[in-house]
């Protein structure tokens, strides 16, 4: 998937992944595509519902080898 | 009453350690979220938001003794189990690094810069004898169960801790 930016939480655990990706949202305009690399597993729950509480976009998520590579479309 | 919206209370009524990371983290999820979110520090829970350097004023053997022993600070906070004379916290606090976890005053640092307002509970500061000096200047405002009432009333999620 294209994405405009990528945010590395690789090594991060809850809550720092969601409040980096809430920091790095706020320098997208709206429409873009923000990339969030991670290998907590808990964001494959916590993304979508973080965009669920923010009014965000969820794209999708995708796994591979213990990495996770999911898609937020800023509103 | 208004109504409830997408606000988190959390009454922090421990000093432990643990207990600290999980209201700090939640009160730092909200705020990543979009949420308003106060934490009222109570009792042992004044402990959070005292000041790490200089000495505790405060008047009469029995509340100078309390204080001595109930120092507080961010970098004094117990472990609720196997503390074992912190020897389980300096443990828990290189796993915590491991996972490049924050330690507890790098989060209270976070949850300030993300706007969480910070409440002290004016009640225990007068039984222990603590002014408002003892404190850090991140506290927003000190009060009582009014306060955290009217707070409270307008948030949707309420906890303590």
């Amino acid at each position: 998937m294209k994405a405009d930016a990528t945010l590395d939480c690789i090594g991060y655990y809850c809550p720092l992944p969601i409040v980096h990706t809430a920091r790095k949202m706020k320098e997208l305009r709206p429409g873009e595509v923000l990339e969030v690399v991670a290998d907590d597993m808990g964001i494959k729950e916590d993304l979508p519902n973080w965009c669920r509480q923010t009014g965000n976009e969820f794209l999708g998520i995708e796994e591979q080898g213990g990495q996770y590579r999911a898609y937020v479309k800023k509103k | 009453m208004t109504q409830p919206r997408a606000k988190l209370t959390v009454i922090l009524f421990s000093d432990s350690l643990d207990k600290v990371l999980a209201a700090f983290n939640l009160a730092i999820g909200a705020a990543s979220s979009g949420m308003d979110a106060t934490i009222f520090f109570t009792f042992w829970g004044l402990n959070v938001i005292k000041k790490n350097e200089g000495g505790i004023k405060s008047k009469g053997v029995m509340r100078r003794m309390l204080n001595a022993m109930n120092r507080g600070g961010t970098k004094r906070l117990p472990l609720s189990k196997f503390h074992m004379l912190g020897i389980g916290k300096w443990m828990m606090g290189r796993l915590m690094k491991d996972i490049k976890f924050p330690d507890a005053q790098e989060l209270l640092e976070m949850a300030k810069g993300l706007g969480v307002k910070f409440v002290a509970c004016t009640t225990t500061m007068g039984m222990m004898g603590l002014g408002k000096d003892a404190f850090i200047p991140e506290v927003d405002t000190f009060a009582g169960v009014a306060t955290y009432l009217s707070e409270a009333g307008e948030a949707r999620i309420n906890l303590f801790i």
